[in-house]
């Protein structure tokens, strides 16, 4: 399956094991939750980094704790309409404070893309047709969002504000001042 | 024409709107060109307001809580007549309907929409969809504040919302301001109730996991009081537990109100509890300066002093008895002396309910301009209010709504009827509601005997998931399909208003569709036999119980 950033498609250094494949020696493996659990400590204690494959039902919380010795947390979408992982990415990225790759596998298409952004998502699975083409567009398809998530940007009713600092927690910049995208905007 | 008195749009709504309609505009482009499965396009074209009939596409019109300005419905109304054919249903939830777009107009369609600030995003699929309001919000002479900032507040945080555009099932909210609730907040996924508490505070009861549909339930209180400006963080919160939590395995227990079922309020309210501590006093608590922006938008209009006592509407009484039953039933106190809120009848005798027509929507706006402040409200019982009259020109009002065939004097009376779009539209439905509907409102037509036989509310589902909620009817209709014959199971004692909230009792086998007329007559004459002073249908009902009501019922089908 390739994979996307929103650089475009990259190379997939990662090795997925199954339950009862052999961990290698080194290089980047990602396993499940419940290999995770069993031989975390083997895990972390050879060389190569180290992802953590969730199925939508997993509680999140259960890698409290690990985060900054995760390199990747791979999230499910068995199908497109089941959103369960967009959930679980919030919870990774702005309660845990998650910082690395977070992957989008399973039923992932293009129209879904400005929702997994603001959650989070920064890798994707997916083979539909135009996929790469979508995500270079997928954060810009919106100059305008209503409600603080995991993207940085600043939601209008903050922009609205007479004195648009804002507690600090709002980084200005590209992504979370998209004012000036629509102050031409003619009504 | 008049300013409007609630929430205008900005540069950044109508940003978001011209960029979600180009989106759309491509989606629909690709589903044309066969890029997108119908399976992929579904949940795209849902959140965008296009359901798959029976017969053709409809579009579902977003009426952000009931609250219209004429200019946007006259707008409505051009929509209907060019890509329609020239009528609207208006829905249960303060929607307006269009039954036969081409699904190659819908992007046309909503981009016309979007010229008077409004939209079909989320009025369908497995989202947050419109909020509901009561429908005499900011004129109401009960309230305790204006519902509508806060549907406002929850339509922005919850449009494009990220992490709820997948969620198991679909999910309804509805306020109200009023202890007199015209909301149903019950009988929603999520009720809220603003009241004042005993330090005479203002903040939200929050009520989860009422519904009707094919498991009825009536929804129980999550928290007693939720101060105001944490309104969104609670809401994320509950959404969240139930995005992780609620059932996907199967589409009828998917609802919110199957969760809260299956683990109790009890485990329901520990876990929202624990996910808003985390949230609480964050980004999403609303700034004192967010909330008064919003709520200076719903100022009333400054209404000029009139009379409360006008010779010339005492004297119509007296002279006509319609517009003497009129003022009875369709005429409610404002929070004004000199004004009255006005509803107008959309079930005149023999008409599907809820339905009009462009040039009666074009009629209504035209009042609203003379005598209304230039607003109109959806009514959840599929009416339409005028929200501010002068005492002085209801003569005139009921007189020209009389032109439009919408002054009947029947509000809350027996052929007020709500019923859903059933067999003759929806792909879902058993059995057709409307003609019934029909048939009733042509047998009970007589004003003066609906005046007698009082407050009397009949609502009919062509289906079990009740969109015509009959659950919560004083008579509820059941459209069911026995092989491949309709026929209708009938329940009493459903209630919504003023907190009462109850569900109807089955009230035996069903009967065949040339048979509702007489049952529903036989229902009524055992009401009408032992009423006592001062009783309801309903009161008679709770009093006496179901036996004489059935036993009259099948003597006589």
């Amino acid at each position: 399956m390739p994979l996307f950033r929103e650089t475009g498609v990259v190379d997939d250094v990662w090795t997925k094991l199954a339950d009862d494949q052999t961990v290698p020696a080194d290089g980047p493996v990602l396993v499940s939750l419940t290999r995770w659990r069993g031989a975390r400590a083997a895990l972390l204690a050879r060389r190569g980094p180290i992802g953590v494959a969730l199925a939508n039902s997993d509680a999140v919380e259960s890698l409290a704790g690990d985060v900054s010795r995760l390199d990747l947390v791979a999230l499910h979408f068995p199908k497109f309409s089941d959103g369960r992982a967009y959930s679980q990415a919030r919870l990774l990225r702005g309660r845990m404070g998650y910082g690395g790759e977070l992957r989008a596998t399973g039923s992932v298409l293009r129209d879904q893309l400005p929702f997994m952004l603001r959650c989070g998502f920064d890798a994707f699975e997916s083979d539909q047709p135009g996929f790469a083409d979508a995500l270079a567009g997928a954060r810009t398809l919106f100059s305008v969002v209503y409600q603080p998530a995991e993207d940085g940007r600043t939601p209008v009713s903050f922009l609205r504000l007479s004195s648009p600092v804002i507690r600090g927690r709002w980084p200005a910049g590209p992504e979370g001042e998209s004012s000036s995208e629509v102050t031409n905007y003619n009504y | 024409m008049p300013d409007t008195y609630f929430y205008r749009y900005d540069r950044y709504d109508r940003a978001l709107l011209s960029e979600r309609i180009a989106q759309f505009r491509d989606q629909v482009r690709r589903r044309l060109a066969g890029e997108l499965t119908e399976e992929q396009f579904k949940p795209l074209r849902l959140t965008n307001g296009l359901y798959l009939q029976l017969h053709a596409y409809m579009l579902r019109i977003a009426i952000p809580y009931g609250t219209l300005s004429s200019r946007q419905l006259r707008k409505l109304a051009e929509i209907a007549r060019k890509y329609d054919r020239g009528y609207g249903h208006f829905t249960t939830r303060q929607n307006l309907q269009l039954n036969w777009i081409k699904l190659e107009d819908a992007p046309d369609a909503v981009a016309a929409l979007a010229e008077v600030d409004m939209h079909s995003i989320q009025t369908s699929g497995n989202v947050i969809r419109n909020v509901t309001a009561d429908h005499f919000a900011g004129a109401a002479i009960d309230e305790i504040e204006d519902p509508r900032i806060w549907c406002e507040i929850v339509r922005q945080w919850s449009t494009l919302h990220p992490e709820f555009s997948f969620l198991p099932r679909k999910f309804k909210i509805a306020i109200t301001g009023s202890p007199n609730d015209r909301a149903a907040v019950r009988v929603h996924d999520i009720g809220l109730r603003l009241w004042c508490n005993e330090r005479r505070k203002v903040g939200f009861e929050v009520i989860v996991g009422g519904g009707l549909g094919r498991t009825p339930m009536i929804g129980k209180t999550l928290r007693e009081f939720l101060p105001k400006d944490e309104l969104l963080a609670y809401l994320e919160a509950t959404l969240r537990v139930y995005n992780r939590y609620g059932r996907r395995d199967n589409l009828y227990k998917s609802r919110i109100k199957i969760l809260v079922h299956e683990i109790g309020v009890e485990k329901m309210r520990e876990d929202v509890e624990a996910e808003y501590a985390e949230m609480k006093d964050g980004a999403l608590k609303l700034p004192a300066e967010t909330i008064e922006a919003i709520a200076r938008q719903f100022a009333p209009p400054p209404l000029p002093h009139r009379p409360a006592a006008v010779a010339e509407v005492e004297a119509l009484k007296l002279s006509e008895p319609n517009f003497a039953l009129w003022l009875k039933s369709n005429v409610a106190s404002h929070r004004m002396a000199g004004y009255r809120i006005v509803t107008a009848s959309l079930k005149p005798a023999g008409a599907p309910p809820g339905d009009a027509s462009a040039a009666q929507m074009e009629g209504v706006a035209d009042i609203a301009d003379s005598y209304s402040q230039g607003e109109i409200r959806v009514s959840h019982e599929q009416n339409l209010v005028l929200p501010h009259v002068a005492v002085e020109d209801l003569p005139a009002v009921w007189r020209a709504l009389g032109q439009l065939g919408f002054a009947e004097a029947n509000l809350g009376k027996i052929t007020d009827i709500i019923a859903c779009p059933g067999l003759d539209y929806c792909a879902l439905a058993n059995a057709r509601s409307i003609p019934v509907a029909q048939r009733l409102s042509r047998h009970f037509a007589e004003i003066a005997r609906q005046h007698d036989i009082g407050d009397l509310k009949i609502k009919i589902s062509g289906c079990i998931n009740a969109c015509g909620h009959h659950h919560v009817g004083h008579i509820g209709i059941l459209g069911v399909d026995k092989n491949g014959v309709e026929l209708y199971q009938l329940s009493l004692g459903g209630d919504v208003d003023f907190g009462k909230t109850a569900l109807g009792t089955i009230l035996g086998p069903a009967v065949a569709a040339d048979k509702v007329v007489e049952a529903v007559d036989s229902l009524v004459a055992t009401y009408l036999e032992n009423r006592g002073e001062g009783e309801r249908f309903v009161d008679t009902f709770r009093r006496i119980g179901l036996q004489p009501f059935k036993e009259r019922v099948y003597a006589a089908v």
